[in-house]
């Protein structure tokens, strides 16, 4: 069965072109990707990403049961302060990637994909033998992210808080367009700034209708990933998943080995031998479109590896794409082919982000 | 939704306009609102004879690659090269500026079983 989030009535109402995603009928655009894409880089947009998933981390042994699932180091966190990272699994692969957020001193939230909520569950789950209490808010919460340069500016009508003062990848708990206690985090899908809004279901829609009236476009999860793929960010089920491990991935970032976690012997070997293949970034050197399952080809026309994601940008208008090839055309500058059809077209390997604002 | 009563149509939502025995021909409206914002339109057969149904070229949009289908055997005799710089033309303007190719139609026979604009209305059960 198909699930709603709480605003679906409200994206057919606008005209969205609706379509399933990871079980959810979502918004995939609404007015045209192209012009939700250029708001979000030059304005402000709101996306309703309430597919994602929520559980409730606490007690006094929350920290251990984080700190041994996830690759990032939790211990870092103070309250108010989020986290990129992911769970690695027993075999060198990625159960998910997500965003820890401490609320409290043993209270911690973390923020799964839609389309693992049910694995992610399972695995935590499965791992926590030290009595960490876990609750599944995935189904009583919605998620906004309210995008752009000009979100703080937009949307500090609706806020006590100074939002200008929240810093990347902190929060608040406070009151947001007439309703108290909701989550306001600086972090997003797009690198163009804004925040996070976590609230009640009963909540979104009063949210959502004030946001807009403060000036956010609705944007659908086709810019969604326009956006995030010019950035450079990792898609589970994409560019990362069970099988690639969070070293070739590029989160060698977020693999933190001053701790111990699920596998982490295993990645620090990894990490020092090097992968056996890196994810890079490419741009193509002549029209084409790279897509996700294409192969990568040598210039004698041997495949190398393959697309994992792939688009063309809206703001740079060529073909950009991710994908993973061995470590010696990993480095920037490297000329690489994409196989478009019948044509291996031309690549070169560049440094993330592809934009640069 | 524009469905001009001149042009004959296929099920594939492209329109064919017939001038002398040269076709022109690009996708419908209908489709192209399907598709969202084309980004991209590869025709890699000017010059080459293709019977009806082979695929003459592919309509990327953004999330979407889609084949296209010759609607008459003959040979493709020019592309739209200003959709290379332009793909945005077959949203805009599907019917005008955003025709893809010219066909030089080798069975007339074949004219006779495109849909009328009627048919493809209730094709699409407009």
């Amino acid at each position: 069965m198909m699930k709603n989030t709480a605003l679906t009535a409200t994206h057919e109402a606008l005209g969205a072109k609706m379509v399933p995603f990871a079980g959810y009928n979502m918004p995939v655009q609404y007015d045209g990707v192209n012009i939700e894409h250029e708001a979000v880089r030059t304005g402000v947009g709101v996306f309703d990403v309430s597919h994602m998933g929520e559980f409730l981390i606490e007690g006094p042994n929350a920290l251990d049961l984080i700190q041994k699932v996830c690759s990032n180091d939790a211990s870092k966190l103070t309250v108010g302060k989020a986290q990129y990272s992911c769970l690695p699994n027993d075999d060198g692969g990625i159960v998910d990637d997500l965003i820890v957020y401490r609320i409290k001193e043993e209270t911690y939230l973390l923020v799964v994909n839609a389309s693992n909520i049910e694995k992610d569950w399972n695995w935590i789950s499965s791992k926590n033998d030290v009595g960490a209490e876990m609750r599944d808010l995935s189904e009583d919460y919605s998620l906004l992210a309210i995008q752009g340069p000009k979100a703080v500016e937009a949307m500090q009508s609706l806020s006590s808080h100074d939002l200008a003062e929240i810093k990347f990848y902190n929060f608040v708990v406070g009151d947001f367009a007439g309703i108290e206690h909701v989550i306001i985090s600086a972090t997003g899908y797009t690198g163009s700034g804004g925040f996070e809004i976590y609230c009640k279901n009963s909540e979104v829609k009063q949210i959502w209708d004030k946001v807009i009236e403060a000036g956010a476009k609705p944007i659908g999860l086709a810019a969604r990933d326009t956006l995030r793929l010019e950035m450079g960010y990792c898609l589970y089920g994409n560019d990362i998943d069970d099988t690639t491990s969070p070293i070739e991935a590029g989160l060698g970032w977020i693999t933190k080995f001053s701790k111990k976690f699920t596998n982490s012997e295993a990645l620090e070997d990894e990490k020092r031998r090097g992968p056996e293949r890196k994810l890079v970034a490419f741009e193509l050197d002549e029209r084409g479109i790279p897509r996700q399952g294409y192969d990568i080809v040598d210039s004698s026309g041997k495949t190398i590896g393959n697309v994992t994601s792939g688009t063309m940008s809206p703001s740079l208008g060529k073909g950009i794409g991710l994908g993973y090839v061995p470590p010696i055309f990993s480095e920037a500058g490297s000329k690489i082919l994409v196989q478009i059809r019948k044509n291996a077209v031309p690549a070169t390997v560049v440094k993330l982000p592809f934009y640069k604002g | 939704m524009n469905i001009p009563s001149d042009l004959k149509y296929t099920k594939d939502h492209e329109w064919v306009k017939i001038e002398g025995d040269v076709a022109t021909v690009g996708i419908t409206d209908f489709a192209q609102g399907e598709l969202g914002d084309i980004v991209y339109v590869e025709v890699e057969t000017v010059d080459e004879t293709l019977d009806i149904e082979e695929v003459f070229g592919t309509v990327e949009a953004v999330k979407t690659v889609s084949d296209l289908f010759l609607p008459l055997s003959g040979e493709i005799v020019e592309f739209n090269e200003n959709l290379e710089d332009e793909p945005e033309k077959v949203n805009t303007d599907p019917y005008g500026e955003g025709w893809m190719i010219k066909i030089k139609f080798s069975d007339a026979s074949e004219v006779d079983n495109l849909l009328s604009a009627d048919d493809y209305k209730a094709l699409l059960g407009a």
